[in-house]
């Protein structure tokens, strides 16, 4: 049934690492606090040095709310911090998060945005206000229409993988074998 | 596709959806014809605490905000008792109605075309039941695979104005 087809594709207002112009672009539907997502992060980092420049990742918001009482703060956290200190903190507090899956509360959100040199106010402000939250909703959104169906999801050149992302060398071959979008 | 374990065949587009009045809890009755005026998602899946119907049921429970917008009804079905669909609902804070297809086992699957007599289950299947009580849509998923959402969403999308019970548009066309 799934037409398991990304929508919309990547854009500019998506957090991506490596080239813009890769010929192979990994999109991940992801929750911070999803063990598998945990498990998925460390497969795609190895996978992003395996294959080096010519693999593009983008990350995007599946925060599953009613089973992890603090993913949607935390993907809103990431999202804050990228607003208020660029990509590249958006990304240590990412591979942060993942690492420490049991200090999510908002507390330690705010400390490890200090940490990473972001005004943990300016990061508190946005949580209570939900400043972010309709950024982490349009993610969630497109991925409900691409066909994400649990965390992770992942989908290659733009359509969705069904294959198995725990084992690296297994995603990282069929990466290599990806149509061109 | 012809299907040997369920005892009918698939309500499909166009059929009136089949009526039924099932428990949603101890002393709560839901039918079908509670929601006339709206549009109803009804979603058959095998059980409760089944590793992939978690995370189906998980998926649909994350959407309300999403179906809300379409002013549509949820509704999960399976032929757990209702004891274990409040026990489920309570540790996975469902926020939608699951109910009890438990007795007789299966009749409102089985109107649906979608009870598995061998297995005493029903199948994992989707339908999209317009305002007026008329199926709009159906799907029978493999019954391991998480059928995910995408196609419910592209289904309310080709709902007219009239099938979401929402008034048309002033100047509209009205059926």
């Amino acid at each position: 049934m799934s037409t398991g087809t990304l929508q919309p594709p990547v854009g500019p207002g998506d957090h991506a690492q490596g080239p813009a112009d890769a010929p192979i672009t990994l999109v991940e539907y992801g929750d911070y606090e999803c063990p598998h997502c945990a498990a998925a992060h460390g497969v795609v980092r190895t996978v992003q040095r395996e294959l080096g420049g010519s693999l593009r990742y983008v990350f995007r918001n599946f925060p599953l709310r009613q089973a992890h009482p603090h993913a949607a703060h935390a993907a809103e956290a990431a999202e804050s911090i990228a607003r208020h200190g660029g990509e590249e903190r958006f990304w240590a507090m990412h591979d942060w998060m993942f690492a420490h899956q049991h200090t999510l509360a908002d507390e330690y959100l705010l400390e490890r945005a200090a940490a990473l040199g972001v005004e943990a106010q300016a990061v508190e402000d946005d949580l209570s206000a939900g400043a972010m939250a309709s950024r982490v909703h349009h993610d969630f959104r497109s991925g409900v229409r691409s066909g994400v169906n649990g965390t992770p999801t992942f989908f290659v050149n733009g359509r969705r993988f069904d294959g198995d992302w725990r084992d690296a060398s297994a995603l990282a071959g069929a990466l290599r074998n990806a149509e061109p979008a | 596709m012809s299907n040997p374990t369920s005892s009918s065949r698939l309500a499909a587009p166009g059929d009136a959806a089949p009526a039924f009045d099932l428990s949603d809890g101890p002393d709560r009755r839901i039918a079908l014809s509670d929601f006339r005026g709206r549009p109803v998602v009804l979603v058959f899946y095998p059980a409760d605490w089944s590793p992939v119907c978690g995370d189906q049921i998980a998926l649909y429970n994350e959407m309300s905000s999403i179906f809300a917008e379409y002013n549509v009804q949820l509704l999960g079905v399976s032929v757990d008792g209702l004891w274990c669909h409040q026990a489920f609902q309570e540790a996975r804070r469902i926020q939608f109605p699951l109910l009890a297809d438990f007795q007789p086992r299966g009749e409102v699957a089985r109107r649906y075309g979608v009870y598995r007599e061998n297995d005493g289950i029903t199948e994992r299947a989707l339908f999209v039941i317009d305002a007026a009580g008329v199926v709009r849509w159906s799907y029978l998923s493999p019954i391991g695979e998480n059928p995910g959402a995408d196609g419910i969403i592209s289904a309310l999308d080709a709902l007219t104005p009239e099938q979401l019970g929402t008034p048309a548009a002033p100047g509209g066309s009205r059926a």
